[in-house]
């Protein structure tokens, strides 16, 4: 999370609510490594990223529910299957992703 | 020592403080069971927080400075009795970060400091030419030391995770920089010049008395075959240098590579 830190404390100086995603587990090829966060506020911000563009917009909705229920969450992503609007990974790999707000 | 349940602001604000004054910390954090979300600082000599559980607590603490020491992160499974399921932790390892030392405040580091601030590195620039090693020519370098080569490093500590460049061009502060730092275990050592230049600059040094073994660990001239032309192509190929020695490769195209796209951080254990 240290990537993400400026935008996180300049969100949560401008009075905003943030949560962070985090790779915990890669199994196979996947865009990034263990410990590539992303930074989510409750005004809508993001910064970093958790793949290679591909469950971002997917994080980010998570994101936003963990902010509203203040519950951390474990998502798991894999490979998207033939459904287009599934999400999931396109290069054949599995990503666990925690999702946690910075503060209570 | 361990502190009792602190709170996530706490936690939070002695991370931060770890970052900034570069102390080596791990955060553990529950990722799979209960309590879910709950974290455990490991610092140099004391931990804050708590994972609910003091053996769970040891446990994760052993293995997180081991973590620290690869410079690694990863989520492990620990059994708890009376648990049916492991409870999931995700360490994640943040070592203090690289230093990039450059010698010679020359047009050349000028890309190569704020690329390499990018990157992550700390950045520290050392010439004795005021007009070129200053704050306006380089806004983003960590510490600027105005001084001969050898004055520099009896300022600046070089650790295993320290890499130098040196670009001078000119033996005068060549020679001390490369002399002070074959000796001391950085991670890197390149140097800057033609064949020529370093045909003659390894013949020197060996016969300033420096061993074969230590002249082998040049890396002159500096940088990738990427037949980098301008200040700042040969600033990308002497840090693509630095990331494939750092990760454990040698350069070249991923078409004609197999195996894993992305290297594993090589520990700096070669050079202890």
């Amino acid at each position: 999370m240290k990537d993400v830190l400026p935008e996180v404390d300049a969100w949560r100086n401008a009075g905003n609510q943030v949560a962070i995603a985090t790779v915990v587990k890669v199994e196979g090829s996947a865009p990034r490594p263990v410990g590539a966060t992303m930074a989510v506020s409750s005004a809508g911000d993001l910064a970093g990223s958790v793949s290679g563009g591909c469950v971002e917009t997917a994080v980010f909705e998570e994101a936003q529910e963990v902010l509203r229920t203040g519950q951390p969450k474990l998502i798991r992503y894999g490979i998207s299957d033939e459904m287009a609007w599934d999400v999931g990974l396109a290069c054949g790999g599995t990503i666990e992703v925690f999702v946690e707000p910075v503060t209570e | 020592m361990t502190a009792g349940p602190s709170s996530r602001a706490a936690l939070q604000a002695r991370l931060e403080e770890a970052f900034a004054d570069r102390t080596p910390v791990a955060v553990a954090t529950i990722v799979r069971g209960e309590p879910l979300g709950a974290k455990l600082l490991i610092l140099p000599d004391e931990t804050m927080g708590g994972l609910g559980n003091p053996a769970l607590d040891s446990a994760v603490e052993a293995d997180a400075r081991a973590l620290l020491d690869d410079e690694k992160s990863e989520t492990r499974p620990y059994s708890l009795p009376g648990r049916d399921e492991p409870v999931e932790v995700f360490i994640e390892a943040y070592p203090p970060p690289p230093t990039l030392l450059i010698f010679g405040a020359v047009h050349v580091a000028q890309p190569l400091s704020h690329f390499a601030k990018a990157l992550g590195f700390d950045v520290i620039i050392s010439d004795a030419r005021a007009k070129l090693a200053n704050r306006e020519r380089f806004p983003d370098a960590d510490q600027i030391i105005l001084a001969w080569p050898d004055e520099t490093l009896e300022q600046v500590e070089v650790r295993p995770n320290t890499y130098v460049a040196i670009l001078s061009h000119d033996p005068k502060f060549d020679e001390p920089a490369l002399v002070g730092t074959l000796e001391t275990r950085a991670a890197y050592i390149g140097a800057i010049g033609s064949r020529k230049t370093n045909e003659d600059r390894r013949r020197r040094l060996a016969e300033a008395g420096m061993s074969p073994e230590q002249v082998a660990r040049l890396r002159a001239p500096i940088g990738l075959d990427i037949g980098a032309a301008t200040p700042e192509e040969m600033a990308i190929s002497i840090l693509g240098e630095i990331i494939a020695l750092r990760r454990g490769r040698t350069g070249g195209s991923l078409t004609h590579a197999t195996g894993n796209i992305r290297g594993e951080r090589e520990p700096a254990k070669a050079a202890r």
